[in-house]
Formats: structure tokens, C-alpha cells, sequence
């Protein structure tokens, strides 16, 4: 059987049983789509939770930028498991014990305004859609990969069927295809975690494998790495070569995203009870932390196992044969990527080799000029394809290759198929219904769910098609949205008694200066060449965009004690109201305006 | 505005007040204790970290990449237990 073959069969599979799951659960009432009831287990939850959170960044996006970057990208592996911290000790049991169905709806009732509840959903709408456009970016390259077309086709491929899987089932198809999905991709990430542990390192865990011993040199296996990319050119591996302030911001930034992000709030609206919302964030964080674990050895272990193949002989030797190329099994993955438009390699000097060096470093000029080289080889290498290409790197069978594409496509859909729902019900929920059309019946809310839902996906299509950065880049400008608007709101709505003027000023200021920010340096709309800056060269104090959701959310804080305290205090009742979500007791079951 | 419950009376007096304030130090002493370990030996700290050796790198560099998931997770399990018991002592849990 062709590897082709064995991709169509896992994925065809895969794709069986969700859909199988989505109509078996497929959600009659608003109550079912929306929040499954309340009738959801933690574990359950959490592992739904889990699929629901991780997505293409997480699973095909975030190894890469670790393997290419190195320590510097840590960033990611804190921010996005450090949020839950955050989510579990200062949102989740007080969201649950207010019970409503909505984020806005709770910045709605609790600074008693519209206006507040039309701001929250503006916020978390636009920080969804960049988020969704991440995971388009990953989809592309997974349906790419998949079905052996050039990324474009693949996303326009990948946006028909995240569509038609999002429309299918409400939140309770989702929660329970979202557990059926997290086992497939956690299988996925693992198993080839644990195959290339073993033939780098002989450790059948790779995050011990990641701190043992390369067995093929007999040294460490991170020094051996810091070694033969110091060697090349590239900067060492495990070394902090960024600025200190933009790694600790960009840290930040992540982590109070995550706890600011609606579609992973409204999980824990989910669970029977106040202490069980606390319980579900752990168990969430125990299904992130597998995937989270294996990533960074999943990274140093790729740079290795890619670079080496550059260099049969070590670093100091000759490159690999273009001949060697074409016609060793080994190098077959090289092919079939080239494919997708996203790898690219080509002889300029001509000798029949290819050379993956750094063609920027100045010692590694010396060495070209000595030997005859014109620049990088490896002309195009997009980090986003590590993860896909891995097992194929390490010369896995087919069936684990088939299966890791299979879970790529789980992650992304998954992710997707949540954040259309965060949406779709900030539209329908909180906004027609909410506001608009108040007396609109629950089969018109549902309409106007699914209308919410096709129109965020072609929109989120369209700017995937020109994507600001990497999914995982993508992604993080979508947490800085979130971090600057929607977390400092809940916060100060559960811990202080900051009035609705305040609040309203608050995220209205953190939202538009972070979404400035990031438009100045990454385009507006995200369109290609309308920025102002670079990251390269970032316009206050060498923050980069994608680290400037903290200091939005810092602005949020301070402009909403600011206009707190210089306006009227909150009113009696809401001040009660802020008591009660404070206590678990009495939490019933979630109910409707 | 219907739709949430209030707790029932005397859960604004001084035993609601204790569960809040012994509610709030829990949480502050985690806080701390999840950005020590990763903006603090994760990040800011590694380099007085340094001269501990682990596995081919140092300290701070598995601090960055599995030590601060790791306290996470204490973390958060911590706090659930140690606020359900809270819940029960203070009489506040869901019957």
C-alpha cells in the first residue's frame, strides 16, 4: 500500500468517527449547542477541553518554531500552560457559579450595561476570527501535505470541511467528537515522540530522551545540538539570544490570553458544579501537559535528526549529493514536501551538493568563500511542516505517518470548530438576541448561529490565504487580543468592584491600542505591506507585536481604576451579585435570560 | 437581570469575609510561587542558575521547558483540593 493510500485510509477513518459522534449527539435545543447540557464529567471536560484548546498551533506549528528558535521559543511551552493557572485559580469557579452561558453575557450582568456586553462580544469576536485565521494557516499546510496539493488548495479543501463539521453538531457533538479527537492526537503526537526518542537516545520518553544522552555520539544530546548548529553558523540552541523584557512579555501576553479566550472559558460553563470548574482546569492542563511535554523534545530532536541529514559527514565534512537526494529512501520526505510549496532547496554554486548553513554569520562566510559555496541551499523550509514531516525525517513506517497527518487535521478542526462556536453564539446569543431581536425564537438564534459561523469562515479563509506569520504566530497575536480585553474585565469583575464606565473604558482603550499595535507592525487587516514597523524594528521600547497584549492588558487595568474611581460606585444589587459569585454555594443549574 | 442566585443570608457577614480573605492568600501564595519559577528560574533567574547542570544544559533551560508545566499542574490541583476543603470548613460548599 502507498503512503497515500494509508493517509487516505487514517484520516477517512478519523474523520468516520467524529462525524459518526456529531450526529449521534447532535444538539436540539439552544442549552444543548451552547453548554451540553451542564451534564459534562471533569474528566471528561478536560480532555475535551484539551482537544479544544490545542490546536494546529499547538500541534503542528508550535515544534517547529521551538526546533528553528530554540530556547527563546520556551515562550510558548509556559504561556500556553502557565494561562491555566491563571484560568483555574482566578476565573473558572466564579464564571461557573454565576451561570450563564456566555463570557459577555457575565460582562453584560455584571457591570449592568449593554454597552459592555456589545464591547466584549466586538473583542472577543475580532480575537476569535485571528484565531481561526491560525488555524486555517494549518489546515492548509495539513490537507496540503495530505492530499499532495500546494497549501492554497489544501485550505480552500480544509475551510469546506471545518465548515460543514462546525455547522453539524452544537457544543455537545463537540464535546464529545472533541474527546474522540484528543485521543487521536495525542496518539499522534506521541507515538513518533517515542519512536525518534529511542533511536536518538534509546529513552522510550521523550522529555527524559530530550535531557539524556545522544547514543550515535555518546554526548549529551542537547550539547551535541548546541555543537553542530554553533557549527553551521546558527545560533546555539540552548542559548537565550533574544531580549530578556520581550520573552518575559510574550510569556505573559500567552498565558493571560489563554485565560481571556471565550471558547475556552466556556468549557467550564460546562461542568455540573463550582468545584468541579476547579477540578476541570487541572485535568485540562494533565492532556495539554502530555502534548506540551513531548513538543520541546520533539523540537531539538527534529534540528537534529534535519541537520544531520545536511551533513552525513558532521558539520565539518561535505554536504549531502543531490544525487544522494533523488534516489535514497531516506530523503523521500524532501520530494513529496516540495510539493506543497512550502520546502524548497537548489544548487547555486552548482557542485552537485546541497549546503544548509547560515549564510549570515561571518565565520560561515569564510568558510563559503574557502569552499566554493554561494549562500544557504535550503533555499525554503516553513517551520509549520516540521511536525508532518517528522516521522517521514526519521524514516518511520507509513502507519505512523498516516496517523500523524490524521491528527493534525484533528487539532485544527477541533480548534476551529470551537472558536466558530464562540462566535457563532456571541452573534446569535448576545448580540441578536441579546440586543437586537430579543423575542427572536430558539430556532432563529440556531439560523442565525450557523449564518455567524459561514461568515467567520470565509473571512477567516480569505486572510488565511496571505497569514501574518506562522500558525503559531498567528495564534499568538489572536491571545495578545484576547489578553489586552477580555481577562482584565472578568478579573476585575470577580475581585474588585470596578463600575460599568470603568469597564467599558477599560477594554475599549486595552483593545485599541494592542490592535493598533499589532496592525502598525503586521499590516492592517493583516494585508501584506500597509505596516508601518517590523518586529525586526518595533515602534515602543523593542516590544514586538506579538508581545504587546500584556502591556494592553496593563493599559485596561489601569484606565478602568481610573475611570472607577472618578465615576459613581457599582449599585447595591450588583455589588451583592459580586458576593454571590464569590461563594459556590447555591450555584444551580445555568439558566436564560 | 433574573437569572442568578443569591447565597443565602448570612453569607455577607464575617465568616463569608474570612473565607474571602483565606480565599485571596491562597491564591497570592500560588501566584508567586507560578511566576517564580517560570519568569523567575525560567527566564529572568537562569543565569544565576546556571552552575546547575541538567542533562546536557542547565537549570533554568528545563525550568523553561518542563519544570514550570510541572509546578503548574501541582499548582492547580493544590488549589482545588485545598478549596474544597475551604468550602466544607467555612460551611459555603454546594450541598
Amino acid at each position: 500500500m502507498d503512503q497515500f493510500t494509508i493517509n487516505l485510509l487514517f484520516v477517512g477513518t478519523s474523520f468516520a468517527i467524529y462525524i459518526g459522534i456529531a450526529i449521534w449527539a447532535r444538539a436540539g435545543t439552544t442549552s444543548e449547542f451552547y453548554a451540553a447540557g451542564r451534564g459534562v464529567h471533569p474528566v471528561t471536560n478536560g480532555m475535551a477541553t484539551a482537544a479544544d484548546w490545542m490546536s494546529a498551533a499547538s500541534f503542528l506549528s508550535m515544534a517547529g518554531l521551538i526546533a528553528f528558535v530554540g530556547y527563546d521559543n520556551s515562550a510558548y511551552l509556559m504561556g500556553w500552560t502557565g494561562g491555566y493557572v491563571l484560568l483555574a485559580l482566578l476565573l473558572a469557579p466564579y464564571l461557573r457559579k454565576f451561570g450563564k452561558f456566555t463570557v459577555s453575557e457575565f460582562i453584560g450582568d455584571r457591570f449592568y450595561s449593554p454597552t459592555a456586553r456589545m464591547v466584549a462580544v466586538l473583542c472577543l469576536i475580532i480575537a476569535s476570527i485571528t484565531y481561526v485565521i491560525g488555524q486555517m494557516t494549518g489546515v492548509g499546510v495539513a490537507f496540503g501535505r495530505f492530499l499532495e496539493v500546494d497549501s492554497t488548495t489544501g485550505l480552500l479543501i480544509g475551510a469546506v470541511i471545518v465548515f460543514a463539521y462546525a455547522v453539524f453538531g452544537g457544543m455537545k457533538g463537540v464535546t464529545y467528537t472533541q474527546v474522540a479527537q484528543y485521543i487521536v492526537l495525542i496518539f499522534a503526537y506521541t507515538i513518533p515522540a517515542i519512536f525518534i526518542s529511542l533511536q536518538l537516545t534509546g529513552n522510550p520518553l521523550p522529555p527524559l530522551g530530550l535531557f539524556g544522552t545522544d547514543t550515535a555520539s555518546g554526548e549529551p544530546l542537547l550539547a551535541k545540538l548546541d555543537q553542530i548548529v554553533r557549527d553551521l553558523g546558527f545560533s546555539e540552541y540552548t542559548a537565550h539570544n533574544g531580549d530578556t523584557l520581550n520573552m518575559v512579555l510574550f510569556t505573559l501576553s500567552l498565558m493571560i490570553g489563554t485565560a481571556g479566550l471565550p471558547h475556552v472559558i466556556m468549557r467550564f460553563f460546562t461542568v455540573p458544579k463550582v468545584s468541579d470548574a476547579r477540578w476541570s482546569a487541572g485535568w485540562a492542563l494533565v492532556f495539554i501537559a502530555l502534548l506540551y511535554l513531548t513538543a520541546p523534545a520533539v523540537g531539538a530532536m527534529a534540528r537534529l535528526n534535519i541537520t544531520q541529514q545536511f551533513w552525513p559527514e558532521g558539520a565539518a565534512g561535505q554536504a549531502v549529493t543531490l544525487e544522494q537526494i533523488e534516489s535514497d529512501p531516506a530523503y523521500d520526505w524532501m520530494a513529496t514536501w516540495q510539493q506543497t510549496g512550502l520546502l524548497g532547496w537548489e544548487d547555486k554554486n552548482g557542485d552537485g551538493r546541497i549546503q544548509y548553513y547560515n549564510d549570515k554569520s561571518a565565520a560561515m562566510q569564510e568558510r563559503a568563500t574557502a569552499e566554493g559555496w554561494s549562500g544557504n541551499e535550503l533555499t525554503n523550509f516553513n517551520n509549520d511542516i516540521l511536525v508532518l514531516a517528522n516521522p517521514e525525517i526519521a524514516n518511520l513506517p507509513g502507519w505512523v505517518i498516516g496517523l500523524v497527518a490524521a491528527g493534525g487535521l484533528a487539532a485544527a478542526l477541533s480548534t476551529a470548530a470551537g472558536l466558530l462556536l464562540a462566535i457563532s453564539s456571541a452573534v446569535s446569543h448576545d448580540l441578536i438576541k441579546g440586543q437586537l431581536a430579543p423575542q427572536i425564537s430558539e430556532k432563529g438564534e440556531l439560523l442565525w448561529a450557523r449564518i455567524a459561523m459561514a461568515v467567520s469562515i470565509v473571512v477567516a479563509t480569505w486572510l488565511g490565504l496571505n497569514p501574518p506569520g506562522f500558525a503559531a504566530q498567528t495564534v499568538a497575536l489572536a491571545f495578545g487580543l484576547a489578553a489586552a480585553s477580555i481577562f482584565p474585565a472578568l478579573m476585575m469583575g470577580i475581585f474588585t468592584k470596578v463600575n460599568s464606565k470603568g469597564a467599558v473604558a477599560g477594554m475599549l482603550s486595552g483593545f485599541v491600542v494592542t490592535l493598533v499595535y499589532i496592525f502598525l507592525h503586521k499590516g492592517w487587516m493583516f494585508i501584506p505591506d500597509t505596516n508601518s514597523f517590523t518586529d525586526a524594528d518595533p515602534l515602543f521600547i523593542g516590544i514586538k507585536s506579538t508581545s504587546f497584549g500584556a502591556v494592553g492588558a496593563l493599559v485596561n487595568f489601569g484606565v478602568a481604576f481610573l475611570v472607577s474611581s472618578m465615576t459613581r460606585p457599582i449599585p447595591a444589587e450588583i455589588a451583592e451579585l459580586v458576593e454571590s459569585v464569590r461563594v459556590p454555594r447555591g450555584a444551580g443549574a445555568a439558566q436564560d435570560h | 437581570m433574573a437569572g442568578y442566585t443569591t447565597p443565602s443570608a448570612q453569607a455577607a457577614d464575617k465568616s463569608g469575609e474570612a473565607y474571602w480573605k483565606a480565599n485571596i492568600r491562597i491564591i497570592l501564595i500560588s501566584l508567586v510561587i507560578w511566576a517564580l519559577c517560570s519568569f523567575g528560574f525560567g527566564i529572568i533567574l537562569r543565569p544565576a542558575l546556571s552552575g546547575i547542570a541538567v542533562g546536557g544544559t542547565d537549570l533554568g533551560f528545563w525550568f523553561a521547558q518542563q519544570g514550570s508545566i510541572l509546578v503548574f499542574l501541582a499548582l492547580i490541583f493544590f488549589y482545588a483540593w485545598k478549596m474544597n476543603k475551604l468550602d466544607k470548613e467555612y460551611g459555603v460548599d454546594e450541598e
